[in-house]
């Protein structure tokens, strides 16, 4: 990646003990327990309905935990101002409808809304946060261009970048290369890889199981609920973790994942 | 946008000078001068002073509210399409002035009406605020408004179908067509201190105006506080929107029409939208009312009327633009 994003803060890890969240009487995570490092990207997988968005919101504190806890660097996520917790970690949601078709500047400069930046009066760190976030995310020519006429790869490095100019420390992101071709899925992944080998944490939510495996450290295999395995690619994914996980037959191979077919 | 904000500065001090000038009696521009400085003749100084000063000031304050109102309701709900007029929230306020009319509270103090239109805009913004929670469909806002519109607007008729009189029904109908006609300055400022409040609460809250541009959950992920926003915006728009139809009835559209026009010019964002809609949409209502009072009809046209008349197919051009993809 082109020029150098400034290294995020410091930043000891998330912690998530026991986590649940529900939906009126209905469980949708049951006593999820992890841990994310600094420098580490882990991928959360699962099926349609498995869990993992209310994983992230009741992490967040988006969506009400029933039980159990989330904290960084041990200040608990749930107790914190939105203003502090947009501070210690940036959220891409799954969906990112964007209202008005603001120029592309404007959209990455929403992510020092935190730091108290007013769009179209960026001064001295909010301005340099929102160039260098422009620049890592190749967006410099298009820096001008109204949203609304952009293409959905580079809608997508938009997002990334509104993310990545909160110069938060710990990255969470809905399926952030949903709906992209596999090129912008490498582009986008690329650029949450490098956050990550910056000193962030960054916690993703992958459909492709061949793009987690080449890029992340750990992954978190969620079904019904509950996280069934949580460690690195070489020892959580096999044939036998994809028909668990997806019910599919499939082949792993080193590097190579192969989805043969439904059971 | 510097030069354009000046510029629209400029055109609300002309329009509202201009109104001085214009009416029955035209009035030479030295003659108006003097008069707005205290000099000039007795009969120059009561026209322009007591007459034609605080209806143009009217116009413009009930404009600015109503377009500072329009411009935060389409940040907060992410649609073009909210208004006090459209999302039922001036019938609702104007129902409350109409009820003070009614049972003959207005008689006991000059504060019961502004306090009356008041109430009844919070109960409208808190109504559509709350169903706003509930769904993300800016259509489905847009009928509970239609609904909202409906009912008060049954009531008021119910009223003016048991008025006691034909002095108190004449005055219900003025509240319900919408006018500036004569105002003077205690009533400006009975609703003044109303008026700058709401657009105080809107001004300090307009940069999660454009936070909300991301949709909630993105701006909350940004560090807005969601129900902070919500609390401060339907605040607002209920003081500035009460104040405005305590002044002058129902007015839709202008709400719509201003912030429309200027969004474009900064750049979408609805921050940025707030106080060049409210100099716009006061410059629109002064210069209808000029229009309004040089027609020569029978009867003055009601600001309001004409206000729909022009403002209403200007809604239904927007809302035809939109490609429903957005809802």
């Amino acid at each position: 990646m082109s020029p150098s994003m400034e290294q995020p803060d410091r930043f000891r890890g998330l912690q998530v003990t026991d986590l649940s969240v529900s939906a009126g009487r209905v469980t949708l995570v049951a006593g999820a327990s992890f841990r994310l490092q600094p420098g580490e990207l882990a991928a959360l997988l699962g099926p349609n309905g498995a869990g993992k968005t209310s994983l992230l919101r009741g992490v967040i504190g988006l969506a009400p935990r029933v039980s159990g806890r989330a904290s960084i660097d041990g200040e608990d996520i749930a107790a914190m101002t939105p203003r502090r917790r947009a501070r210690q970690l940036s959220y891409l949601p799954q969906n990112r409808p964007l209202a008005w078709p603001s120029p592309v500047r404007d959209v990455v400069a929403l992510g020092r809304f935190s730091h108290g930046a007013a769009l179209g009066r960026l001064r001295g760190a909010d301005r340099h946060a929102v160039e260098r976030a422009i620049a890592a995310c190749d967006l410099d020519a298009l820096a001008g261009r109204p949203t609304s006429t952009l293409s959905g790869g580079e809608l997508a490095r938009v997002h990334c970048a509104r993310a990545f100019a909160a110069e938060a420390p710990l990255l969470i992101a809905d399926e952030p290369v949903a709906e992209l071709d596999p090129y912008h899925q490498f582009r986008v992944m690329d650029l949450i890889r490098d956050f990550v080998d910056r000193g962030g944490g960054a916690l993703v939510v992958l459909h492709d199981v061949a793009l987690a495996r080449r890029y992340a450290d750990r992954l978190l295999w969620m079904k019904a609920g509950s996280i069934v395995a949580d460690g690195p690619p070489s020892e959580t994914l096999d044939a036998a973790r994809l028909e668990q996980i997806y019910g599919v037959r499939g082949r792993v191979d080193g590097e190579r994942v192969d989805i043969l077919g439904p059971l | 946008m510097r030069g354009g904000f000046a510029a629209l500065t400029a055109a609300c001090a002309v329009a509202l000078f201009a109104a001085c000038l214009l009416g029955s009696t035209p009035m030479e521009a030295e003659r108006v001068l003097a008069a707005l400085l205290g000099f000039g003749d007795a009969s120059d100084r009561l026209v322009v002073l007591q007459i034609r000063l605080p209806r143009a000031l009217a116009a413009f304050a009930v404009g600015a509210a109503l377009g500072a109102s329009g411009a935060a309701l389409q940040g907060l709900l992410r649609n073009p399409l909210a208004e006090p007029g459209v999302l039922g929230i001036s019938a609702v306020a104007s129902l409350g002035a109409t009820g003070a009319l009614y049972w003959g509270f207005a008689a006991v103090s000059a504060w019961i009406m502004p306090a009356a239109a008041i109430a009844g805009a919070f109960a409208g913004t808190a109504l559509i605020a709350l169903a706003a929670l509930r769904t993300a469909s800016a259509v489905t806002l847009i009928l509970i408004g239609v609904g909202l519109a409906s009912f008060a607007g049954a009531a008021m008729n119910l009223m003016m179908n048991l008025a006691p009189n034909p002095f108190s029904l004449a005055d219900m109908i003025n509240w319900m067509l919408g006018s500036v006609e004569n105002r003077s300055f205690p009533d400006l400022a009975f609703a003044a201190p109303f008026l700058i409040a709401g657009f105080g609460v809107l001004f300090a809250s307009r940069r999660g105006l454009s936070a909300l541009t991301l949709g909630e959950e993105a701006a909350s992920g940004v560090g807005l506080n969601l129900r902070r926003q919500r609390i401060a915006v339907v605040l607002g728009t209920g003081l500035a929107t009460g104040a405005a139809v305590s002044l002058a009835g129902v007015i839709g559209f202008v709400g719509i029409v201003a912030p429309h026009i200027v969004r474009p010019m900064v750049d979408h964002d609805p921050a940025r939208s707030l106080l060049p809609s409210a100099l716009l949409a006061g410059l629109i209502l002064v210069l209808a009312d000029i229009g309004v009072r040089l027609v020569p009809t029978v009867s003055e046209l009601k600001l309001g009327v004409v206000a729909a008349l022009v403002g209403a197919p200007a809604f239904i051009w927007i809302a035809m633009q939109r490609r429903t993809v957005h809802d």
